[in-house]
């Protein structure tokens, strides 16, 4: 820590703990071993707060703040978990679930996904609000990658990633509304962009299958076959 | 375009001139509008397609706009849209076939002292009645 | 531009309109011109020169009077009568009575209580003046207040008058206006200076309070932002106005031109250092862009998407400089504040609401159209005295007001006062200013399903909650209208709705689901009476 940064100590759930002025309360719970759970967020790419997962208490403010976003203060306290917070995130999560086919069994990241992994950890066993399901286009124009908008949470990472990091900007959100969906270039084939640089970066970003890398889906499925009983527990709810 | 500095910022501006010229914005304009602002072709695609206003297709012969605003939609203009959609098996937002008629909602035309208002090709014809608007716009289309 | 030339300005125009010994006013806003009111000008104009009147007749188009139904209306002075439903084929008769028997078949009694009842400040110039002619607007007393402000005022003095004033904001939060502008002075400016930014938007379906505003009177707002910008330090501004708004839209076109013609745009206003430009910016059918970092964002011309705050424009905003965003009934207070003094302004409204609010009455209401009443009136006076009632003797049911972020209040709220805490109380919003009268024939589900299904689709669809969420709402709701919901449909309703209020990004999520709490909380027996009995 260099000397002229100034440090704020702070309090999350009533440990007290130090940061930099400039940190956010999700990096410094992170640094002191504190789960607040994520998905929009990524280090390394800007912090947009639109997943809403990482919402925290803040001691004497109404409104609960995106810890991915909102800076330290001197003598903040903040409560990462409580009943109320937890049931937010599960709804939240379960609305991730309703508003797109997402059918892990069949899913090629079944496994290695971060929307799966996140409702098990908050305990989700069930989805209770209606399905929602639209049957999307999948892409498979391009001879490396694959984008199935069927799995897409719209979390923007692959946007930002494409637009910081590789300077491309193939990828954008199109539409609004849960409408909105991930487009390449002109909304046109994936194969077909002259701005893509095939770096794969965005495959790699992105926290559910959604977008894929070609010809790996099989092997992947079949490795991880303990996860299916949950996933047919969700799919069985969906037929009652 | 000129006029418009080449700006990035300039690119709602930008898709508002075109839609005014030609009516709808396609694809070349998009094209040309990525190149002459620098704005990467997906983001200009995601702005125009963000605001209802702009539209992607060409327009029919006639259009008409019906209110859903409160004040119109509590009037009756939700019967008005349903008889027109029926009527010509389209719905909200298309175009007939025969590109002679597009029927189109609008969030509020300000025009709610006189609701149920319509726009049709233009003129807004405000108290509408539902029971009659079919025969109206019929007769607008043999026109 | 000193106030020895406003003031000549001010007297040649008031000399020619002297001249003249009849004057009429025909109403040209939205509202009439829908009902050709243009047409009936021009037979007026045609009539008064067959007549040969011309020398002694003066007619002109001005903005909207107010009631709106029973346009087009046409005012006729000195004689102070008030046409109403005029058709070009009336022209002949009214220029006929001029100074002689009015016209009594046409008559529209001013004595009403809809024109009783209301107090007018922001809406003192509508129906009277032309809106295309700034010497109008200066004859009835306009710029005066920004040569005040200009030139006998510091700017800290004059954020102080509008502090003490105690007036909030109207675009639909009710944010202190005066703590706003100081948040701005006191930020540092960016390479870029500062910008003031007038909220336009006006994206609650059922309101037109703006647009009317902007039509019937736009150098009111221009005076407004140029003092907010003396105030604030800032030398920027632009109008972000709906692209539905043509006639708006042509008309601040109009009064920016004129106001930079006579120096009170550009640099050097009035003499001074103070220099402030104002450029247009359309919107392009988003609601959620009437949100302020969605605006900002549009006005950059990206994706209307909301941001988390902090920071607040007022620090951080457009180009990253601080930037001042007012509603335009915001600003169109403010010429008026100054010249009548915050004393003056705070005397009217309530002791928390000050001031006067615009409302778009609308919906099942004897008399719709425009008011301006002050705060703290009921609910009842604006509905039964100034709306004139329920037509055809139908009974009230609920009023909507603050549109899709807002809530139905029932009758037995109706004596409640018009301000911000009491309708928030009430779970709905002052909002922008619509207000929706609805009857025993509308279906309060149905109602609720209306508004959501409005919100899902102004979802800009950044947020988890609000785009999936309000979608889900929506279904939920078509399908109890469809008449196959579930008792627990409406418990999920419920989970939702608290999910969506407290954890959505913007303004637009937290607020969606007013419109559902408050007809769970008043009519939920409608809802019930909907369900599937679940046998
Ligand atoms: C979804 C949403 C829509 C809004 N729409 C408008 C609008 O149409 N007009 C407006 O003036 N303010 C609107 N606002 C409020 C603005 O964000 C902002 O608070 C206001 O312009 C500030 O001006 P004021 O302080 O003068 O009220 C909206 C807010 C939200 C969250
Ligand atoms: S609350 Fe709705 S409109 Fe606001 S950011 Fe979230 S999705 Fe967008
Ligand atoms: S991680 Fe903070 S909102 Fe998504
Ligand atoms: S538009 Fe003429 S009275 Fe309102």
């Amino acid at each position: 820590m260099s000397p002229n940064v100034r440090v704020k100590t702070l309090k999350i759930d009533g440990k007290d703990v130090s940061a930099r002025e400039d940190q956010t309360i999700l990096s410094v719970a992170r640094e002191n071993d504190i789960f607040i759970p994520t998905l929009c967020q990524m280090d390394g790419l800007t912090s947009v707060g639109a997943c809403r997962l990482c919402l925290v208490e803040i001691k004497g403010s109404a409104k609960l703040q995106a810890a991915c976003v909102t800076e330290v203060q001197e003598g903040m306290e903040v409560v990462t978990d409580s009943e109320r917070l937890h049931s937010y995130r599960k709804m939240l999560i379960e609305l991730l679930f309703v508003a797109r086919n997402h059918i892990c069994s069949v899913c090629v990241s079944n496994g290695h996904c971060e929307l799966q992994s996140l409702a098990q950890r908050l305990g989700i066993t069930h989805i209770h609000f209606p399905f929602r399901y639209p049957k999307l286009a999948v892409d498979l124009s391009h001879d490396r990658f694959g984008m199935d908008n069927n799995r897409c949470i719209r979390c923007g990472r692959c946007v930002r990633v494409c637009d910081e990091i590789e300077g491309a900007h193939t990828w954008d959100l199109m539409g609004r509304g849960d409408a909105s969906q991930i487009v390449c270039d002109l909304n046109q084939p994936w194969g077909s962009s002259e701005t893509c640089t095939s770096c794969g970066k965005c495959v790699h970003v992105c926290p559910t299958g959604a977008l894929f890398e070609k010809g790996k889906s099989s092997s992947e499925m079949s490795k991880r076959q303990e996860f299916l009983p949950y996933l047919t527990l969700m799919r069985g709810d969906h037929n009652e | 375009m000129r006029r418009l500095g080449y700006k990035p910022h300039a690119l709602i501006e930008a898709l508002h001139t075109v839609q005014e010229t030609f009516g709808y914005i396609d694809e070349d304009a998009l094209k040309y509008l990525s190149r002459a602002l620098r704005i990467p072709l997906s983001q200009v695609y995601g702005v125009a397609t963000f605001y209802h206003y702009f539209s992607m297709k060409p327009q029919g012969k006639h259009t008409c706009v019906v209110c859903m605003g409160t004040a119109c939609y509590i009037k009756g203009t939700g019967q008005i849209l349903n008889n027109l959609e029926n009527a010509y098996s389209i719905k909200a937002g298309e175009t007939t076939p025969d590109g002679g008629l597009s029927l189109l909602t609008a969030r509020c035309l300000g025009a709610c002292g006189i609701a149920p208002a319509v726009v049709l090709d233009g003129v807004v014809i405000g108290h509408a009645d539902p029971a009659h608007f079919n025969a109206r716009v019929e007769e607008k289309l043999k026109q | 531009m000193t106030t020895d030339e406003l003031q000549q300005i001010s007297t040649i125009e008031q000399e020619t309109q002297g001249q003249y010994q009849h004057h009429v006013c025909v109403c040209v806003a939205a509202g009439c011109l829908s009902s050709q009111a243009d047409v009936v000008q021009e037979s007026l104009a045609k009539e008064i020169e067959r007549q040969g009147m011309g020398d002694k007749c003066h007619i002109k188009g001005v903005g909207c009077m107010g009631l709106c139904s029973r346009g087009p209306l046409v005012s006729v002075d000195p004689e102070g009568v008030l046409y109403q439903n005029v058709k070009p084929s009336d022209s002949a008769e009214i220029i006929e009575s001029l100074g002689k028997e009015k016209v009594s078949r046409l008559e529209c009694s001013t004595e009403i209580p809809f024109f009783q009842h209301q107090k007018k400040i922001v809406l003192e110039n509508s129906g009277l003046i032309d809106p295309n002619r700034i010497e109008e607007y200066i004859a009835v007393g306009g710029y005066g207040s920004l040569v005040t402000c200009l030139t006998e005022m510091t700017p800290s003095e004059v954020i102080d008058e509008i502090i003490k004033s105690g007036l909030r904001g109207r675009g639909g939060a009710g944010y202190p206006t005066g703590l706003k502008w100081s948040m701005v002075a006191k930020s540092r400016p960016g390479h870029n200076g500062k910008y003031i930014v007038c909220n336009a938007d006006e994206g609650d379906p059922g309101a037109f309070m703006d647009r009317s505003v902007l039509e019937s009177d736009p150098h009111r707002i221009i005076e407004g932002m140029t003092i907010a910008a003396y105030a604030v330090g800032a030398t920027n501004g632009y109008i972000y106005v709906r692209a539905e708004y043509p006639l708006a839209i042509k008309r601040l076109r109009n009064a920016i031109r004129q106001a930079s013609r006579l120096g009170l745009l550009g640099n050097e206003i009035c003499g001074t250092p103070h220099r402030f430009n104002i450029e247009l910016r359309l919107g392009a059918g988003a609601f959620v862009c009437g949100e302020e970092t969605a605006l900002l964002a549009s006005i950059e011309g990206k994706r209307g998407t909301p941001r988390p705050r902090p920071p607040f424009p007022a620090e951080s905003g457009l180009w990253e400089a601080p930037t001042l965003i007012n509603n335009v009934e915001t600003f169109a207070n403010i010429a008026t504040v100054i010249r009548n003094g915050s004393s003056w302004f705070s005397a009217i409204g309530t002791e928390k609401s000050k001031g006067t609010k615009v409302f778009a009455l609308a919906g099942r209401v004897e008399n719709t159209g425009l008011i301006e009443v002050p705060m703290g009136i009921t609910l009842r006076e604006i509905i039964f005295e100034i709306g004139g009632g329920i037509p055809g003797g139908a009974r009230f049911k609920a009023v909507q007001t603050g549109g899709p972020s807002g809530g139905c209040i029932p009758e037995n709220f109706l004596d409640a006062p018009v301000d911000y805490e009491s309708l928030n109380r009430l779970g709905s919003i002052m909002g922008s200013g619509g207000m929706i009268v609805m009857d025993e024939t509308s279906n309060m589900v149905d109602v609720a399903k209306f508004f959501m299904d409005f919100s899902r689709s102004e979802s800009c669809g950044k947020c988890t909650p609000c785009r999936v969420g309000t979608a889900v709402m929506y279904d939920l709701l078509a399908r109890i209208t469809d008449g196959e919901g579930r008792e627990q449909d409406l418990s999920m309703l419920e989970e939702l709705c608290d999910l969506v209020k407290n954890t959505s990004l913007c303004g637009l999520g937290q607020t969606a689901p007013n419109p559902v709490l408050s007809t769970l909380r008043y009519f939920r027996e409608e809802y019930n009476h909907q369900l599937v009995s679940s046998e």
